[in-house]
């Protein structure tokens, strides 16, 4: 284990906790603070002043998707170039050649995606 | 090994973090009032407390002191999680975000990493409320808040990867600080070692990041989830109370954030100028230290002022605009920028290369994008419904076919 490695990741699940403490204070006080007349009109979702059809979740439109794949692909790029950052001055020439072939390709990629129209809104 | 008194300190810096966040949101929340109202010519607070300084308090007391509604049809646990899911997210980014030399919760070398990995998770909070909920503006407002998060996160992260780059190190205190790195021979400068602030180094990446955070925050012009004329209030339209008041803490944290991290990664943080040069030699280390957090509490200020000045002045985007101004301008933008540097770096020309190269390539890319999405001679009427005279003569609209 690196030096340090357990107190900076306490540190970390501390805030979570601390955080999580502090929230759920908010919600308690707001529990003990707030009047609760619930009426039936009151639990009714909100859809302009009418009476709310039922909710169908199930339906996505399918371009959601294709935006997430995207974000998908040049999300995991990022974790790839998150390491070659810091040593690609200190290694052989073909590391940093080598990374610049691979963001052209998945640039080629995004042009592609253009070209084929899945970067339009519809 | 970490000892027992160590954990509660950090607890108690934690929690002392929280309180300073808060207090800081509630002053943010009163700026952006106030300079809204100046923009638009009103007062803006002005009854409680001097200034109206007291209005926040006061909305804060009036918000946990209201009831809290859930719909009979959303699930108890998924409503109220999802607040909790956006908020400790954009809280625990602050475990590792310094204020001054040494004056923060704990360092990571790969902080920057850890910054990223935490912002991404707001999306599923808001993809909860949203489907939490159990109404259409709220889940429509989910999935749009989903959808423009997550496209506006990639440009965020490669300017970030860029940053990391030039400077050589995951480390947020090397970025603001600076630490002697000495690359073939050539010795860096930037805003910690006494040279230029990385704006105007990298003022491509400045841009990008700024833009591109905006729309991460979700404020105008890109606030299309929850667009009050579109989708009323997006992921929050069936909260209240304090679960209401916690979705907001979390925006307004994260408007902090993003300013905090625009003046630490792009106007030196606290080292620029440098406080040290500025009291000179034999000032105390305490004096030292209050005048850079100083320095960078003014700039994260003027930062989110800026931001709340867009609010004022810029329209919304259109949801298919903004897709295609963050695929299609911002990401290509952030590419070019990381390939600009690291080649740069990487063949050893003079940093003064980089503004020279970005500036044009900026200038360019702003006027195409300009006559592509927002030239007025180029905006065609998109007709919603066909007039058609009816046998007596009245005038009638129809949905056009077609439109949706």
């Amino acid at each position: 284990m690196p030096e340090g490695y357990d107190a900076r990741w306490i540190a970390v699940v501390l805030a979570a906790g601390v955080g999580l403490l502090a929230v759920l204070g908010l919600f308690a006080a707001n529990l003990f603070l707030a009047p609760r007349r619930s009426s039936p009109d009151k639990a009714v979702a909100y859809e302009s002043g009418i009476r709310p059809g039922p909710i169908n979740r199930s339906q996505v439109n399918i371009r959601y998707y294709v935006f997430g794949l995207l974000f998908l692909i040049f999300d995991v790029e990022a974790v790839f170039l998150f390491p070659w950052t810091v040593v690609f001055l200190r290694s052989a020439p073909a590391v940093f050649y080598e990374m610049l072939i691979f963001i052209g390709i998945l640039l080629f990629g995004l042009a592609y995606a253009w070209r084929k129209g899945a970067l339009r809104w519809r | 090994m970490v000892t027992w008194s160590e954990v509660v300190l950090t607890a108690l810096g934690l929690g002392a973090l929280f309180a300073a966040l808060m207090t800081v949101v509630l002053s943010l929340t009163w700026l952006e009032r106030k300079l809204l109202a100046r923009i638009q010519r009103r007062a803006g607070p002005s009854v409680v407390g001097p200034h109206g300084l007291l209005q926040p308090v006061a909305d804060a007391i009036k918000l946990l002191t209201k009831e809290d509604v859930r719909p009979a049809d959303a699930p108890r646990f998924l409503f109220w999680f999802a607040p909790v899911m956006v908020v400790l997210p954009s809280y625990m980014l602050w475990v590792i975000i310094p204020f001054g030399d040494g004056l923060l919760v704990r360092a990571m070398e790969l902080g920057l990493i850890y910054l990223i990995a935490l912002s991404v998770l707001e999306v599923v909070g808001l993809l909860l409320a949203g489907w939490g909920s159990a109404s259409k503006y709220s889940l429509l407002g989910g999935f749009r808040a989903a959808a423009q998060l997550v496209s506006y996160e990639i440009p965020i992260i490669i300017v970030i990867i860029a940053v990391a780059v030039f400077v050589q190190s995951l480390d947020l205190r090397d970025v603001v600080g600076g630490h002697a790195t000495t690359i073939a021979g050539r010795t860096m400068s930037y805003a910690g070692q006494g040279g230029v602030p990385l704006a105007l180094v990298m003022p491509l990446g400045l841009v990008v990041l700024f833009i591109a955070g905006l729309a991460e925050l979700g404020r105008t012009p890109f606030d299309i989830h929850h667009a009050e004329s579109e989708v009323v209030g997006g992921p929050f339209v069936e909260y209240s109370g304090a679960h209401w008041a916690v979705f907001y803490l979390a925006e307004y944290m994260n408007t902090f954030f993003i300013a905090t991290l625009t003046v630490l990664l792009f106007f030196g943080g606290w080292s620029w100028p440098s406080p040290a040069s500025v009291l000179g030699d034999s000032a105390p280390p305490l004096a030292v230290n209050a005048l850079g957090a100083a320095w960078l509490m003014a700039k994260v200020y003027a930062v989110a002022g800026v931001i709340f000045w867009f609010r004022g002045t810029y329209p919304r985007l259109r949801i298919d605009q903004l897709m295609a101004f963050g695929w299609q301008v911002l990401i290509p933008l952030s590419f070019a920028n990381l390939i600009l540097v690291a080649t740069v770096l990487y063949y050893g020309w003079p940093t003064w290369t980089l503004p020279l190269i970005s500036v044009p390539l900026l200038a360019v890319v702003a006027r195409v994008a300009f006559r592509r999405y927002a030239d007025p001679r180029k905006m065609k009427t998109v007709r919603m419904f066909t007039r058609s005279t009816r046998a007596d003569g009245e005038t009638v609209l129809a949905p056009q076919a077609g439109e949706s």
